[in-house]
């Protein structure tokens, strides 16, 4: 099992518990959509995984480690290692190139396939755009830098929050479709949060979230 | 991992060139005037410490003679009782209009000159039968020789760079000829290696003073106090800079937030980051501080010159005007910048390492809250209240500056909540939702550029007070200078025969011969010059008292009384009615106290009668003549014909008027550029405070651009309120200005060179100051405001979408 | 004696001045040069002759103390005129120069005092006789009955001489000639003083008695240029017979002169030749290397000795250093005198 979510709860500051008693597991390879409301929980299970935040009760495993024995050094090394992320706002370098953002993460693990990357360049049709800056490029274009930057790395997990919610709609399909082909192709599992049912019908496996736990 | 970590984080800079170029800017100019200063003070006081060497003087003790000069007869008594001693014959020698130190030493048992060994090792060595015996040898600085060698009644001159500015040595046989002091010895050196079983000096010569150079009034006591004037100028120059650093690196981390977010997502550490930005910080500081080094280096080579001539001028202290690079003054510099920057980023760094990963970036890490505003009020009433417990409890230029310090920092940091009580009592009494706005948006900008604006606030505060104080002592100065030289001519004659036959000359042709009669003598509070005058009512109209008794004039013609220079008054805290001993055993009481701008040491006037009587044989070569104003170059031209006197020898009060005030603006000089340079940092600051504010401004900006303001409006807006603000500022900072110019004149200027002077406003100045100021704010909110206009309406919308 | 204080004095302006001047004037132009034939005039030739460039009072004594010891001092006065005239105060061309040592087996102290003539300060008068230099003094009410006082940092001593015998004049009636090329001095010596005294030394005060020996030179002449330096003896035998010999090192060959004094003061010159030095170990002080053991033969007396020092490293580091300090004598003669050597 690549990644186990046993029984975590997870509390804010405050007292208002945002995740209760989730369990959840994902196999190397698998795809799995995570949706529910504004609110439900979603992003913040995303961020657990994603060892982004710390939680409560409950443990998590991923690729073997247990996240919550972990300090900051640790987590930072599992996110650069292990897994890669996908973002809303895409979340890219804005004074670094299109080509330096891809190979970005893959330098900082230290693992940069030249092969690979440029046949992801090439698939995420990026190739004309490589020396641009990220402030240069539409939605679209800037998610598919944010998607090949994540792939390029190889990630044993691909962790997606509602990665085309900032995007209209036709580049919202073809990024997805380009995200599960590319996902697919690398032999990474993905975990993506979604609020659209659509969405969530093209990938292996669905849940549910509301009100903080799995329906 | 590190090296794409660092290339994201220094590609920002490439991505940001003016940003780097303001931070260095603002360290390399924070570096540059603190530097200058550093360089020019040790600079001046390597002048002092090689002119010591020079001098051998060292650190041995010395005897003086309270009363004027030692006999002859008394060092040879010393001598036969065993005691090992170097006599000196000192004074001023006048060649060519200028006044030259003439220092004669016993060259056979004086410590070891550099100026003679240098001399002895050269091409040509000097026989030592020419140097001791008539006409003998004078040694002085190249720049001296052909000045000297024209003179044909001066011994040849052998030129020595090991002898310091201004000064001329020679054997003392030489100097007792050419002072026309002949038997008389200024002091005596006490040699290391006295013999053993010595009678006491304490027996022998009980008439004599003996000090240790540590009490002897050095030129680097005298100095002291204006080195730290410069001293605390730098220091000033080097906060308000450090403003600018604060301003930039704030902006590029509020910039590089979203960067920092992403790299920790990725996986890099906190911790690694945290340490590359500070590593990035470091090498920036380094960077900059060089930079600064070399402005630093240009500047004090600029302004070396006007101070070595005002250091001379006004405490004859020998300064070279060259500029010597030491190793420790760029250490320090260095050191000053790296200090600087990262005392100007802690804030910054501080809140990076405790930066949440997640937490949703916002204009609210900006935003003052309630209680640092009470703080900052508390801090700030404290520090001005600690500034004047410090004046009022302790004596000294230390206990000045801790009051000045005091009250700027302390006005400083009261500034932002005075600022925004205005701005709210403003915004309550708006009328119309627009101005409402307005003021509002003014109150939440305030945090963000409540560093610049106390930058702005310190720079103009100190302009004011700076160019207050200048000014005010300007007039004085001009007005003293006018009561002070009255005689139309002043002249030197040769020797004292010479005086006499010039007197007697006079007496047919002038209105008046006014003798001029002095010898120095020793106080507890320094050197005293004490003056002998007759009876005229030169005196009685003219001469600057600003404290006096009944018939002041009258007891002291009658020699019952003394005048005393304020410097002395207020050192010695003597006044009207009090009594000042003299010398052992002569005491008079104080009948005036005048104002004296001339030099910062102690002087007292007594009637020529008296001084004759207590202190025998003072010269009587110097003479300040009485002529109808239009007759005086004809007399001048007619003396120097009948006397054959070299031109310096008869000198025109206009010509004396002239060089007093060009020795007065050079000293100045160095402040009045440290002032500008201060206020051009000031600006500087509120633009890159502005550039960081500009970030956070759209989100405020949209709501309302949304509502129906076009850009041009609101870029109209942003120059109005920056200006509005500077305008504010400048309106508090006259007040502080004020104070300052007050504590500069009645506290700072008595503690550093015993004169008070009165206050004079200069409004027009103000003025002047405040539009200055205004320009400045309106050029630093010019950018932002240009960017505003032609931003397009995209970027606006695209706030609406990026909001969460 | 000597010859050697005849150089020393001609380099005295260099040494006499603190800020050591090098190059001096070499000639002897204005000053007066000694004459053959010379009617000394007394007490006025004990004083001063402001026209000869040089001239010295050189008193040194072998002395014993109370408690067995074997001591020496030095007291000597030089004048240097840089022109050959006296003047007022500090106007004077006269230059003088004092050096006082005490030597024991076990160190050598020494002082220097320099000063100028005409302020008082320094100074020789005839009669009563006076020799001074700021509180160091050779006074008496004659020439046979001297006071003798000087101190430096860590000595002093006040000594009694008393002449027991005549003066004795070296060379041709006082004419002593110090080279080849005619080069000369006037030169008389009262080698013959009984001292008795108290040294103050860091150890405390000493009782001590012994002989002393004056010297008076004047002359206004260098050396001949290739001489280097010379070594000087002044040896007082136990048999009542004294030696006065000096040797000029010299390019050209050493140059000696010497005068042998009968127990009753009758003097004999003796000419270049008759004597013999020879070093016979030497004494690394510092950077020179000085010998401290002679063997001296004066052929015409049997005398054949060797010179050893009391103390071997008695230098005088004054700004002129040389070598000066007492010996003793073995060999076929016994006795104690004192060495000078200057040019190492």
């Amino acid at each position: 099992m690549l990644l186990t979510i046993d029984h975590v709860h997870k509390t804010y500051p405050g007292g208002r518990p945002v995740l209760q008693d989730v369990s959840l597991t994902l196999e190397a390879g698998q795809t799995l959509a995570l949706t529910g409301e504004s609110g439900s929980g979603k992003s913040t299970l995303l961020n657990l995984a994603a060892a982004l935040d710390g939680f409560g009760a409950g443990e998590i495993t991923l690729d073997g480690v247990t996240l919550s024995a972990l300090d900051d050094a640790g987590r930072a090394a599992l996110r650069r290692d292990r897994v890669a992320l996908v973002f809303q706002q895409f979340n890219l370098i804005p004074s670094l190139t299109v080509a330096q953002n891809l190979a970005f993460h893959a330098r900082l693990a230290g693992r940069l396939d030249t092969g690979w990357l440029a046949e992801l360049t090439d698939r995420l049709g990026l190739s004309d755009l490589q020396s641009r800056y990220p402030e240069h490029l539409s939605g679209g274009q800037q998610q598919r830098v944010a998607i090949g930057r994540a792939v390029a790395v190889r990630p044993k997990l691909l962790l997606a929050d509602e990665p085309t919610g900032n995007l209209d709609e036709t580049a919202s399909a073809s990024v997805l479709g380009l995200m599960l082909d590319l996902v697919k192709a690398s032999g990474a599992a993905l975990l993506l949060v979604t609020h659209s049912p659509e969405i969530a019908a093209q990938l292996d496996r669905r849940a549910h979230l509301a009100g903080g736990r799995i329906a | 991992m590190i090296r794409p970590a660092v290339q994201a984080l220094w590609s920002h800079w490439r991505r940001h060139k003016v940003q780097l170029v303001t931070l260095l800017c603002g360290l390399a100019l924070a570096t540059a005037l603190w530097s200058a200063v550093q360089a020019i003070n040790s600079e001046a006081r390597a002048s002092y410490a090689r002119a010591n060497a020079q001098l051998a003087v060292g650190q041995l003790d010395e005897l003086h003679a309270p009363g004027g000069s030692i006999p002859l007869s008394r060092y040879v008594v010393l001598r036969r009782a065993g005691w090992q001693l170097a006599a000196v014959l000192e004074g001023r020698l006048r060649v060519g209009g200028r006044s030259l130190r003439l220092m004669g030493v016993d060259l056979l048992s004086y410590p070891p000159l550099p100026a003679i060994e240098d001399a002895e090792r050269g091409k040509t060595p000097p026989d030592p039968a020419d140097a001791l015996t008539a006409p003998g040898r004078l040694f002085a600085r190249s720049e001296l020789t052909p000045l000297l060698a024209a003179q044909t009644a001066l011994p040849p001159v052998i030129a020595s760079e090991a002898v310091p500015p201004d000064l001329i040595l020679t054997d003392i046989g030489v100097a007792e000829r050419l002072l026309n002091k002949p038997g008389q010895i200024t002091r005596l050196v006490i040699l290391p290696d006295q013999p053993v079983g010595l009678q006491p000096l304490a027996e022998l010569a009980p008439e004599l003073e003996r000090r240790p150079p540590e009490a002897r009034t050095d030129t680097a006591r005298l100095t002291d106090s204006f080195h730290f004037n410069l001293t605390a100028f730098g220091l000033l120059s080097f906060a308000v800079g450090l403003f600018i650093v604060h301003g930039t690196v704030g902006l590029a981390m509020a910039q590089r937030r979203g960067m920092i977010r992403t790299l920790r997502a990725l996986g890099v550490p906190l911790q690694l980051l945290t340490w590359l930005i500070l590593a990035e910080l470091l090498v920036l500081a380094l960077l900059g501080g060089a930079i600064g080094l070399i402005l630093g280096y240009l500047l004090a080579g600029a302004l070396l010159p006007d101070v070595a001539v005002t250091l001379r001028g006004l405490y004859g202290a020998p300064v070279d005007g060259q500029l010597a690079l030491r190793s420790a003054w760029v250490a320090s510099g260095l050191a000053m910048a790296v200090g600087g920057t990262i005392i100007a980023s802690a804030q910054t760094l501080w809140r990076l390492s405790r930066m949440p990963l997640l937490a949703a970036p916002g204009a609210q890490a900006w935003r003052m809250q309630a209680g640092s505003a009470l703080v900052g009020t508390a801090a700030g009433l404290a520090l001005i209240a600690g500034g004047i417990m410090a004046v009022l409890l302790f004596d000294g230029l230390v206990a000045g500056f801790a009051f000045l310090g005091g009250l700027l920092m302390g006005a400083a940091l009261l500034l932002p909540p005075l600022l925004s009580l205005i701005l709210r009592l403003c915004a309550e009494r708006a009328r119309c939702p627009l101005a409402q706005w307005v003021w509002a948006d003014m109150r939440a900008q305030l945090p963000g550029l409540s560093l610049a604006l106390m930058a702005l606030l310190l720079a103009l505060a100190a302009n004011v007070g700076v160019g207050t104080m200048v000014s005010s002592f300007r007039l004085t100065f001009t007005g003293w200078l006018d009561q002070r030289l009255t005689s139309e001519l002043y002249i030197t004659a040769r020797d004292d025969q010479q005086g006499a036959e010039i007197a007697d000359w006079l007496s047919q042709r002038a209105d008046a011969v006014l003798p001029i009669r002095r010898t120095e003598l020793a106080h507890e509070t320094g050197p005293l010059f004490l003056y002998g005058i007759v009876d005229h009512f030169t005196y009685r109209k003219n001469w600057p008292l600003i404290a006096s008794d009944r018939d002041v004039w009258d007891r002291v013609n009658a020699g019952e009384a003394i005048l005393i220079n304020e410097q002395l008054a207020r050192r010695a805290n003597l006044w009207p009615g009090d009594r000042l001993t003299v010398l052992p055993g002569w005491e008079l009481p104080i009948a005036g106290v005048y104002s004296d701008y001339g030099n910062p040491t102690g002087q007292a006037i007594v009637s020529v009668a008296l001084l004759n009587t207590h202190v025998p044989g003072t010269s009587n070569r110097r003479f300040g003549v009485r002529v109808a104003p239009g007759k005086a170059s004809d007399l001048a031209q007619a003396l120097r014909t009948r006397f054959e006197l070299p031109p310096g020898a008869v000198i025109h009060q206009a010509a004396l008027k002239a060089q007093s005030m060009v020795i007065f603006e050079k000293t100045f000089v160095v402040t009045a550029a440290l002032n500008i340079l201060t206020l051009g940092v000031a600006s500087f600051a509120i633009l890159t405070s502005l550039l960081t504010l500009w970030t956070q401004r759209l989100p405020q900006l949209a709501p309302v651009w949304a509502l129906g303001l076009t850009r041009a409006q609101l870029a109209r807006l942003e120059l109005m309120r920056s200006v509005l603000l500077a305008a504010l500022t400048a309106l508090l900072a006259l007040p502080l200005g004020l104070l300052l110019a007050w504590a500069l004149l009645a506290v700072i200027n008595v503690e550093a060179f015993g004169w008070r002077l009165p206050m004079y406003l200069f409004p027009l100045d103000w003025v002047r100051l405040l539009v200055l100021a205004l320009l400045a704010a309106a050029l630093a909110a010019a950018i932002p405001a240009l960017r505003l206009r032609r931003l397009p309406p995209s970027d606006l919308l695209r706030v609406f979408a990026n909001e969460r | 004696m000597n010859v050697k204080a005849l150089a020393l004095l001609l380099f005295l302006p260099i040494a006499a001045m603190a800020q050591g001047f090098a190059g001096l004037g070499t000639g002897a132009e204005g000053f007066a040069v000694p004459q053959r034939g010379y009617e000394f005039d007394f007490p006025a030739d004990h004083g001063p002759h402001p026209a000869f460039r040089i001239e010295w009072w050189y008193v040194t004594a072998t002395l014993t103390g109370e408690d067995g010891r074997d001591y020496g001092i030095q007291w000597t006065l030089f004048r240097s005129a840089l022109k050959p005239h006296e003047a007022e105060g500090w106007q004077s061309p006269q230059l003088w120069m004092g050096h006082a040592a005490v030597t024991t087996p076990d160190y050598h102290r020494f002082a220097e005092r320099l000063s100028r003539g005409g302020i008082g300060q320094s100074g020789v008068t005839a009669a009563p006789f006076s020799a001074w230099i700021d509180d160091w003094q050779m006074t008496g009410p004659d020439f046979d009955d001297l006071t003798l006082t000087a101190r430096g940092a860590d000595f002093s001593y006040n000594l009694s001489l008393r002449a027991e015998g005549p003066l004795v004049f070296h060379g041709e009636n006082g004419f002593s000639v110090k080279s080849a090329d005619g080069q000369a001095s006037h030169y008389y010596s009262q080698p013959a003083y009984a001292v008795t005294g108290t040294l103050h030394l860091p150890e405390g005060g000493v009782v001590v008695t012994g002989q002393a020996w004056l010297d008076r030179e004047w002359s206004s002449q260098p050396l001949s240029e290739d001489q280097t330096g010379w070594d000087w003896f002044s040896l007082s035998f136990d048999t009542g017979a004294r030696l006065m010999a000096f040797s000029l090192r010299g390019g050209r060959g050493d140059f000696t002169s010497a005068t042998w004094i009968a127990a009753d003061g009758s003097t004999t010159a003796l000419p270049d030749g008759a004597i013999m030095a020879e070093p016979l170990e030497q004494t690394d002080l510092e950077t020179r290397r000085v010998p401290t053991k002679w063997r001296l033969k004066v052929p015409a007396y049997d005398v054949d000795v060797t010179v050893a020092a009391l103390n071997q490293r008695a230098w005088m580091g004054t700004r002129f250093p040389y070598w000066e300090g007492p010996v003793h004598i073995t060999g076929s003669h016994t006795g104690r005198g004192y060495l000078e050597m200057t040019g190492y």
